[in-house]
């Protein structure tokens, strides 16, 4: 549009938490202040914009004068002054805030088809999305394709779904559109309920309209009239945003009756989640909708057949769906060719854990997992060494150090024994404990268990229990074996994905770090020091200071000291909370 | 009650709810499910109480009892857990003497909800003091902000 000045102020859910809020603010005052809009006239803009990825920076603001972009990292309101003084009127870059060679790397070998607009445009325009091309997929795709051809598109182009399991999208579209109903619905499954991962909620946040875009051309392949996107209750701001983004829609005559003057018809509603995990496995997700307890129902037929309300229902991913505008205006070959022979494009992660660079990154599938964490991610927190990446949430499982050579996609960290899953990656190094990992996501399947069928309700139950005696310092010989023997039933057996994924952290886990388990049961020692009742808190009495700061920090009162002299610990008040262990600047509480 | 209750059924009409969306807006307006409330939707549309129980306890977002004026939320996400989230936990439920099991203080000034994960792992761990999201926090920064609400 020929601005000359635009600022760009992260306001996706980190971004908001950091405070980009009041940095956009501040922003607008000044430009009003200094009338920056009478002298500039329509030349100047200041935009909110969605999660930008690097979220370890955040509040990122991208100050572009005259097409050239200056990122600034962690930025403040009264950061803000100095910006508009030195560079936007004397045109001086504040060089000490520019985020120099981490944001380059961390961009660098990143390849954009999701997250291309994602912190480039307002999510809360729809203007601004038409201005980068928006909708015209949509406009295509009904008024001069047929469904047939829609479906032959998404199917050359080998897009699999991203919300885990990778099945081919382009096949279940072939499925809601081949059977004969009078009513058929589109499904947007944006219940990300993985924990450690926010690729969906970048999305809704960051590009809502990409979303929405992509349910039309699925509601014109398929034949539905009706679309709904179920979003998880703990996104509200995604909430809002995508509301906004379909209001508009209604406005520019993109949804509701005769879109695009072409006669079609498709209306999109939202259902929010109400908080349940298991809401995010597609049976359960349309129970939710119909307004009942989110249980999965045995998979007689497929969705695609016999879906909400018994009608075909064609359910992808947030992802997937951003997906498929793109596809459809640069074709299905240019997408096919970004990824492997047996996965096409791109994937987003969420990349966190013990990471420089945490932040979400869209990479071509079949990139090493090395790039990922030590090109783009920018190595291990600390210096420290990396012991694992935990991929694919609860369901997924670990991937030790001495594989990271492997290529990322569906089929090889399957081999590996973990899952690609939604596009959560955990970083882990040595200071994480790997039965404590395990024992983590089964407490987190346990409790999300909808409790329907027994191999899951009850023998998820049982392992919890005994890697919790494992943990406490109570393992008894056979332990393992017997972790290995439920884990294969449950896996065989359940009835829904939750279930049959939900022994997978500690499958893999035995499978990479058995010597772990085995010093936590033979020899009652945690290696990594994290499992409570197997460490003690000592002081190390040649490094206290007598400084007095874990004394005074310490809620059990268990130290006692005078100043300048080192202090001590009662171990029986001591309740190793870690308190002490992370106040002392000199390094002389350990653990034992 | 009535008004509300009222309100929320015309509201029902309106959108062709169903009972999930019906408890989302009594417990938006009351902080909570209460029984009262149940009872009324229950003769009103002819659906057993059972079943908007067996909802309400299915689901996290809904609570049966009153909740305190200050809802402290700790994401327990995987990032923030590996970044210590569970010592939070711990060491908040002694500030706020509250016993294995209870997350309301006794006063209904404060109550500590987990929460699976809030999806900013960017900045973990990550604690929301009555909707506010604060990032890469420690138990100093919490308890000051604690301090400010007693």
């Amino acid at each position: 549009m020929g601005k000359d000045i635009i600022i760009k102020v992260c306001n996706g859910t980190v971004g908001l938490a950091a405070g980009g809020e009041e940095v956009l603010k501040r922003f607008k005052e000044l430009f009003s202040l200094y009338n920056l809009r009478g002298v500039f006239k329509d030349r100047c803009d200041i935009k909110r914009v969605g999660c930008r990825g690097f979220c370890s920076h955040d509040v990122l603001v991208d100050v572009v004068i005259d097409g050239q972009r200056t990122t600034y990292k962690h930025i403040k309101p009264d950061m803000v002054q100095r910006i508009v003084d030195e560079h936007i009127l004397k045109g001086e870059p504040v060089t000490q805030w520019v985020d120099g060679i981490e944001y380059e790397n961390f961009h660098k070998g990143q390849t954009k088809v999701v997250l291309k607009y994602c912190g480039e445009i307002d999510p809360e325009s729809i203007d601004d999305y038409i201005d980068v091309g928006g909708y015209s997929a949509a406009k295509k795709a009904i008024t001069e394709m047929t469904p047939e051809e829609i479906v032959e598109i998404v199917k050359a182009s080998n897009l699999r779904g991203r919300g885990g399991a990778g099945f081919p999208t382009g096949i279940k579209w072939e499925l809601g559109l081949k059977i004969r109903s009078d009513v058929k619905y589109v499904v947007c499954n944006g219940d990300e309920g993985d924990p450690g991962a926010f690729m969906d909620r970048s999305v809704m946040e960051g590009n809502p309209h990409s979303v929405i875009e992509g349910m039309i051309i699925c509601a014109k392949a398929t034949g539905a009239r009706q679309g709904y996107i179920y979003v998880r209750a703990e996104y509200p701001l995604a909430v809002k945003r995508l509301q906004m983004a379909i209001d508009q829609c209604y406005e520019k005559g993109f949804l509701g009756d005769n879109i695009f003057g072409s006669g079609f018809t498709f209306d999109v509603k939202i259902f929010q989640g109400a908080g349940a995990f298991v809401c995010g496995e597609a049976t359960a997700l349309m129970r939710s909708i119909e307004g009942k307890r989110g249980m999965p129902t045995a998979k007689l037929w497929r969705s695609a057949e016999k879906g909400l309300w018994d009608k075909p229902t064609v359910l992808n991913n947030v992802e997937t769906f951003a997906n498929v505008p793109r596809i459809i205006l640069k074709g299905p070959d240019w997408y096919r060719k970004l990824g492997t022979q047996r996965s096409g494009g791109t994937k987003v992660f969420s990349l966190t854990g013990r990471i420089k660079n945490s932040g979400l990154i869209e990479v071509p599938l079949g990139i090493s997992l090395r790039d990922i964490i030590y090109v783009i991610g920018g190595g291990i927190e600390g210096g420290r060494s990396l012991k694992a990446v935990q991929t694919g949430g609860p369901s997924g499982g670990c991937i030790p150090a001495e594989l990271i050579d492997i290529e990322v996609d569906y089929e090889s960290l399957a081999q590996a024994g973990s899952i690609m899953g939604s596009g959560g990656m955990v970083v882990l190094d040595e200071t994480s404990c790997m039965v404590d990992t395990a024992k983590y996501f089964l407490e987190f399947t346990q409790a999300e268990s909808c409790g329907k069928c027994v191999p899951c309700r009850i023998g998820t139950k049982r392992m919890l229990e005994i890697l919790q005696r494992i943990t406490s310092g109570n393992g008894r010989d056979g332990d393992i074996e017997l972790l290995e023997e439920l884990g294969q039933y449950i896996r065989a057996t359940s009835l829904c994905g939750l279930g049959m994924t939900a022994p997978n952290p500690v499958l893999s886990t035995l499978r990479y770090f058995r010597h772990e388990y085995e010093a936590h049961i033979y020899d009652k020692r945690c290696p990594a020091g994290v499992c409570r009742e197997l460490i003690t808190f000592k002081i190390d009495e040649g490094k206290c200071t007598g400084c007095g700061a874990c004394k005074r920090s310490c809620p059990a009162d268990a130290i006692r000291g005078v100043k300048k002299k080192p202090h001590k610990i009662e171990n029986s008040l001591c309740i190793k909370c870690g308190t002490c262990y992370d106040v002392c600047k000199f390094k002389a509480v350990i653990k034992v | 009650m009535e008004n509300v209750l009222e309100e929320i059924y015309n509201n029902y009409l309106k959108s062709e709810g169903n009972v999930i969306t019906i408890l989302q807006d009594i417990e938006r307006h009351f902080g909570y499910i209460p029984e009262e409330a149940v009872i009324w939707f229950s003769n009103k549309l002819d659906i057993p109480a059972s079943r908007f129980y067996g909802i309400a306890t299915f689901y996290s977002q809904f609570h049966l009892k009153p909740r305190g004026k200050n809802v402290i939320t700790i994401c327990r996400g995987t990032a923030c857990h590996v970044k210590g989230s569970e010592k939070l936990i711990n060491r908040l439920m002694i500030e706020l003497d509250l016993k294995e099991g209870e997350d309301t203080t006794e006063d209904l000034s404060f109550t500590i909800e987990r929460v699976n994960c809030v999806g900013a792992c960017g900045i973990s761990p990550v604690v929301i003091i009555n909707g506010e999201v604060y990032g890469n926090v420690n138990i100093d920064k919490i308890l000051r902000e604690i301090k400010k609400l007693r």
